[in-house]
């Protein structure tokens, strides 16, 4: 593996998140070029925050006359599960020098975190991991700028881009990287209890119903965790004992 | 002005939220019960990201019904996944029978 082919591999396994993504970037510059906005302010934000929801809604807000400590706030709030996918992937970044550490950092997206946990789970120590963190990271932020560029020019050209379902592309990948975990019966059960709570928290605002789902997914798993190493322990008492 | 003030306040606070422990870096230190909270970081948030998109892909109630592509689609990845292992050929079984199933089927 050379830094070039990780970098590759890291920009090819995204692929199905950027066709996924990519509807999702022309309605976003639509909406801008239907909005408040300017065209170039549309761009900036798809430049500088580069986080998808969070620029959704920041349109609705601004749309709405919602002051700017609300926006900002609404921001923080919608985008703190990055902070979660950062404490996550954090053991295995935390040893690259910071110019690395602020880079990967920015780009940091749902779409790239969860190749990067796929990633990792399949190689823990890869020497080069972070030139493929850095090849997905870079193949979604393109991606994100092009569409949202195509969508400020064009976006009257595609009104049923979001009817062709092509987010299921990321569906797909998800599934291909959960699956394989559900062996564990934690794990099993950490998911449907997420997945339970997502659904039924699904229109509460702020993604808020997310974070919900993780925290129960979580309790969850560490319970059942628990539950089992403590079976074993008093097993293994029971085998001294006899 | 405003609005570029707002989106430069925006990406301030979003890079703050994602590169703040990866910047901090070795000086983070978790402890034990965290890190195994974090271990079920991935499996919960990527279920939790999706399940909503395949139960309920119109955001109108619950469409456990074969006219819901997604749910076919999403069964055919699980399916291909727990007999192949294989993540590549996951997502072209799970695209191909969307699509078909979208297209043709239902079309």
């Amino acid at each position: 593996m050379t830094r070039r082919s990780s970098f590759a591999a890291g920009a090819r396994d995204t692929l199905p998140m950027v066709i996924g993504a990519a509807p999702f970037g022309v309605i976003f510059g639509t909406l801008v070029a239907a909005g408040p906005l300017a065209a170039w302010q549309g761009q900036l934000m798809s430049l500088s925050v580069y986080a998808g929801s969070s620029q959704f809604i920041a349109l609705g807000l601004v749309a709405g006359h919602a002051g700017l400590a609300v926006i900002w706030l609404t921001t923080l709030i919608v985008n703190l599960r990055h902070a979660l996918y950062a404490a996550t992937l954090l053991p295995h970044v935390a040893h690259l020098p910071a110019r690395w550490r602020w880079t990967l950092g920015f780009f940091l997206t749902d779409e790239t975190f969860a190749v990067m946990a796929g990633y990792y789970a399949r190689q823990p120590r890869a020497p080069l991991g972070h030139w493929y963190f850095l090849g997905s990271c870079l193949s979604m932020y393109a991606n994100w700028q092009f569409w949202t560029l195509v969508g400020l020019l064009f976006g009257a050209a595609f009104p049923q881009l979001q009817s062709l379902g092509l987010d299921f592309a990321m569906v797909a990948t998800f599934i291909a990287i959960v699956v394989p975990q559900l062996a564990s019966l934690p794990n099993f059960a950490a998911a449907v209890a997420a997945g339970g709570v997502a659904y039924l928290g699904q229109d509460v605002p702020y993604k808020l119903g997310l974070m919900a789902a993780v925290v129960a997914g979580v309790a969850v798993g560490m319970a059942l965790q628990r539950w089992r190493s403590g079976g074993l322990e008093a097993g293994r008492r029971e085998e001294e004992a006899a | 002005m405003t609005n570029t003030v707002m989106i430069l306040g925006m990406a301030a606070v979003t890079v703050f939220v994602k590169a703040a422990l990866f910047v901090l870096g070795d000086r983070v230190v978790f402890p034990p019960l965290l890190k195994q909270a974090l271990g079920f970081v991935p499996v919960t948030v990527l279920t939790a990201i999706i399940v909503p998109m395949i139960l309920s892909p119109n955001g109108e109630g619950l469409e456990l019904t074969w006219t819901n592509p997604q749910l076919v689609g999403a069964l055919a990845a699980v399916l291909a996944c727990v007999v192949t292992g294989k993540q590549l050929l996951t997502i072209a079984v799970a695209l191909g029978v969307f699509f078909t199933w979208q297209l043709g089927v239902l079309a």
